[in-house]
């Protein structure tokens, strides 16, 4: 539980800089001197929204401290080429990659790929694969399995690279599927990426296979308590993360007269940057971060960084922004041996 | 370099190739492969970002059209297990490209990415995607897999037989370019793209936008003839492995045979071949350079690993320097992890060829295994200005477009090239001086596709 002695991070929902490269840059550069700890990038599909994982990847060599985290369905998605490319985000970021996994329900996206539509607890199974063949790969070549020994002319050390036979599990809802490893590309930096999932999917994806969780409610009011009720389930191993619609009074207009509308079924806040303010500094007393869904990304971004995040800050309701950190630092995880580390016995939770 | 020369071909007709005159650069930048020294004290790493930002820029400062990524879908093999010896690792290529786009201005930005193991509209997606943020440079470098051994990886597992992977890829192609091709206005909405083939159904309403260069531009790395006439009907630009010049000067002629015969214009597709670089001030000190980073990309231990990849069996009892193994190679298994050209029951025979001639020529294993496996064809070896007559004289004939440079080191493998080669061509008249516009397309001087009255693509020289 976040308190003033413990503060907690704020991530902002980049959706709206577009595909632009320069309007990608200005969202992420502002977003970061604003004082957000991480950016996420939605994936829905929708006319004119691009990749969200490359998005991030554009995103990370302009960066510096920002946590970049993009969803990444776990459906219709190879989930080798997903390891893969979160893997590499890691690598483009400087170990500030993180995943927020999506489980699609959507018939587009199913018929995209010539499949038939994922329901019901099945979404749950396939993102719980897809989860477990990432961690797998990403945990398949050890730390130091690049040795570079000019004596014995070998660049890896075969020993630590290690095949994954990955199988999907009887009694698993879509057609089985196996993966064999070992990944193509060293461990990530972080060693594992931190995976982000709804609280919706956990139970169908265990709540060991995850490092945090993305909390709705229906209104602003009912999100501090739905916040403790996901806690209460998910026990304290785990980060939980609070959802939150805004649009703030911003260039002399109030909210309710700039026409916002959102439809993500989450809690949406409408006031001035004020009372904006004050529900966070309680709602970060319950949740470890909140992640902010802007009516408007640059106007709700410049109010944010103009009257919110220094008032917070200065309230003591917000963790520091770490040059050169990890996201696993800014979750306060440690970074978790390789589970097929042979040199010392893997501490545990080393799943994650 | 304001006035492209290929201008020049609207003086001939279509049908008639003409040469641009000019020499483009793209490099490739090889995560897995026995020809980028790791040794060396100068060599960086593999996989961090620094390497790739380096390699970019240097190469952005040398005006390349094109900055390349292969495609990693398994770790290579040897007797059984991940092969040790080379360098390996290879992050995700669009992922990867994706972030050299907002460290780069010019450059093209080509992802390998092969047509079996995607889906068609994710794939697509990601290209328009790495398209728009780069600002119109993004290209896709197609190539076919079909083996069930890569396939262990995936959902679909081994689904394709070898004899439809070309059938399979045009589908595919065809599919993409239909995604690229369905957003009606500036402001969309797009239509719905249906595809219904043998291997796999797809029915999607795109996303996207054209970018700035309408859609990414297409390479294609096939050498076989189903290969060239796939490039012939679907590409922009061909790699090739016929880079000597009368070799160039033949496949040149058989693919602008194939264009035609296609409905293309002589000129529609361009080739680039793999090459490499080994340069110096004087010939002497690039002839005694060339021995240096021969014998670090072959050592002993790779020599003997080379054989052991054709003879299918351990051979670490064997002398690198003495003669090749007088043990015979194993035939009856064979699998995708031994040498590419080698089938089970050609190994006797190879192997009998090979002691021949290692014997004729008094060669050792280290000394055949180099002669064997350096790109001596690929290879440009001379002072700056020796090399630089040389690839005038490609130019002038119109051999090739431009050459795919394979650097031998990691991150600093470009710098002689940009900073002494580029100077020598551009004296020349046969290289860039300034990049033609910001997308690769215009890089390459190919003209923009067109849309047809049914929303299908063509090109425009048709």
């Amino acid at each position: 539980m976040s308190t003033f002695e413990n503060p907690g991070f704020l991530a902002i929902e980049l959706d709206g800089a577009g595909w632009d490269g320069a309007d990608l840059t200005r969202a992420v550069l502002a977003a970061e001197s604003a004082g957000f700890h991480a950016a996420t990038f939605t994936d829905a599909p929708a006319p004119g929204r691009a990749n969200a994982l490359q998005r991030a990847a554009f995103a990370g060599p302009v960066s510096r401290t920002i946590a970049l985290v993009p969803e990444v369905d776990t459906v219709y998605t190879e989930p080798f080429h997903i390891s893969t490319q979160l893997a590499s985000l890691d690598y483009v970021s400087g170990g500030r990659a993180g995943w927020i996994v999506t489980a699609a329900e959507a018939p587009g996206a199913a018929a995209a790929v010539g499949r038939s539509v994922v329901t019901g607890a099945a979404l749950g199974q396939e993102a719980a694969a897809s989860i477990e063949v990432s961690r797998r790969l990403w945990d398949s070549w050890e730390d130091d399995a690049v040795i570079r020994d000019v004596a014995t002319g070998r660049y890896i050390d075969v020993d630590k690279l290690h095949y994954v036979d990955f199988r999907t599990p009887a009694g698993f809802a879509g057609p089985g599927y196996s993966v064999k490893g070992p990944s193509i590309i060293p461990r990530p930096l972080q060693g594992q990426l931190p995976v982000l999932a709804p609280a919706s999917l956990i139970g169908g994806v265990p709540v060991e296979a995850v490092d945090a969780v993305l909390v709705s409610a229906p209104t602003p009011e009912l999100l501090a308590a739905e916040v403790r009720d996901v806690r209460a389930r998910v026990g304290a191993g785990v980060v939980v993360v609070a959802e939150l619609d805004l649009v703030l009074d911003a260039r002399g207009q109030a909210a309710a007269a700039r026409g916002a509308s959102f439809d993500g079924g989450r809690a949406a806040f409408a006031g001035s940057a004020a009372s904006l303010t004050d529900f966070l500094a309680d709602l970060l007393k319950e949740a470890d971060g909140v992640r902010l869904h802007p009516a408007s990304l640059f106007v709700d971004l410049e109010e944010l960084g103009r009257l919110v995040l220094p008032e917070l800050r200065r309230r003591r309701a917000l963790r520091p922004v770490v040059q050169d950190g990890t996201f696993r630092d800014l979750l306060g995880l440690d970074r978790p041996a390789s589970r097929y580390a042979t040199a010392a016995a893997a501490p545990a939770g080393a799943g994650k | 370099m304001t006035q492209h020369t290929r201008a020049k071909s609207q003086v001939g007709t279509p049908d008639q190739f003409t040469p641009s005159g000019q020499i483009q650069f793209g490099v490739f930048f090889q995560g897995v492969n026995s020809g980028t020294i790791w040794k060396a004290p100068e060599s960086g790493s593999q996989t961090d970002f620094e390497s790739f930002r380096r390699i970019a820029q240097t190469a952005e400062r040398g005006l390349f059209a094109a900055f390349f990524l292969g495609e990693g879908l398994r770790l290579r093999e040897h007797l059984g297990r991940p092969h040790a010896l080379d360098v390996v690792g290879r992050p995700d290529a669009q992922t990867m490209l994706a972030a050299l786009a907002s460290v780069t201005q010019n450059i093209g930005l080509v992802a390998t990415q092969n047509t079996t193991y995607n889906d068609p509209a994710d794939l697509a997606h990601r290209l328009a995607s790495l398209d728009l943020v780069s600002g119109g440079r993004a290209a896709w470098n197609i190539v076919t897999t079909d083996n069930a051994w890569t396939g262990a990886n995936f959902r679909r597992g081994g689904y394709l037989d070898h004899a439809d992977r070309y059938k399979h890829a045009e589908a595919f192609v065809e599919t993409a370019k239909r995604i690229w091709d369905s957003w009606e206005t500036p402001d969309g909405p797009a239509r719905r793209v249906l595809h219904e083939g043998q291997h796999y159904t797809v029915d999607v309403t795109p996303r996207l936008p054209r970018s700035a260069q309408y859609r990414p531009v297409l390479f294609q790395a096939g050498d076989s003839p189903e290969g060239r006439s796939f490039a012939a009907r679907q590409a922009d630009v061909i790699f090739s492995a016929h880079p000597t010049f009368d070799d160039a000067v033949e496949f040149r002629k058989d693919l602008v045979e194939r264009s035609l015969a296609a409905g293309r214009g002589a000129n529609a597709v361009q080739i680039m071949p793999a090459s490499e670089f080994i340069l110096a001030p004087t010939a002497a000190e690039a002839a005694e350079k060339k021995e240096w980073v021969r014998s670090l990309q072959i050592g002993p231990q790779q020599a003997i690993a080379y054989l052991e990849q054709f003879w299918g069996r351990e051979l670490s009892a064997y002398d690198p320097d003495g003669p090749l193994p007088e043990i015979d190679p194993v035939v009856e298994e064979t699998s995708e992890t031994r040498g590419s050209g080698f089938h089970g029951a050609k190994a006797r025979q190879l192997a009998d060829q090979w002691r021949a001639e290692a014997k004729d020529k008094g060669l050792s294993i280290r000394q055949f295994v180099t002669s064997k496996t350096a790109r001596i064809d690929s290879t440009f070896t001379g002072s700056y200005t020796a090399v630089a007559d040389q690839l005038a004289e490609y130019a002038r004939v119109g051999a090739v477009d431009g050459f795919n440079i394979s650097p031998w080191l990691v991150p600093s493998g470009l710098d002689d090239i940009v900073n002494h080669l580029v100077p020598e061509l551009q004296e020349r008249g046969v290289y860039p001086t300034e990049y033609r516009g910001s997308t690769l397309r215009e890089h390459l001087g190919l003209e923009a596709p067109v849309r047809s009255a049914d929303g299908a693509v063509a090109a425009a020289r048709a």
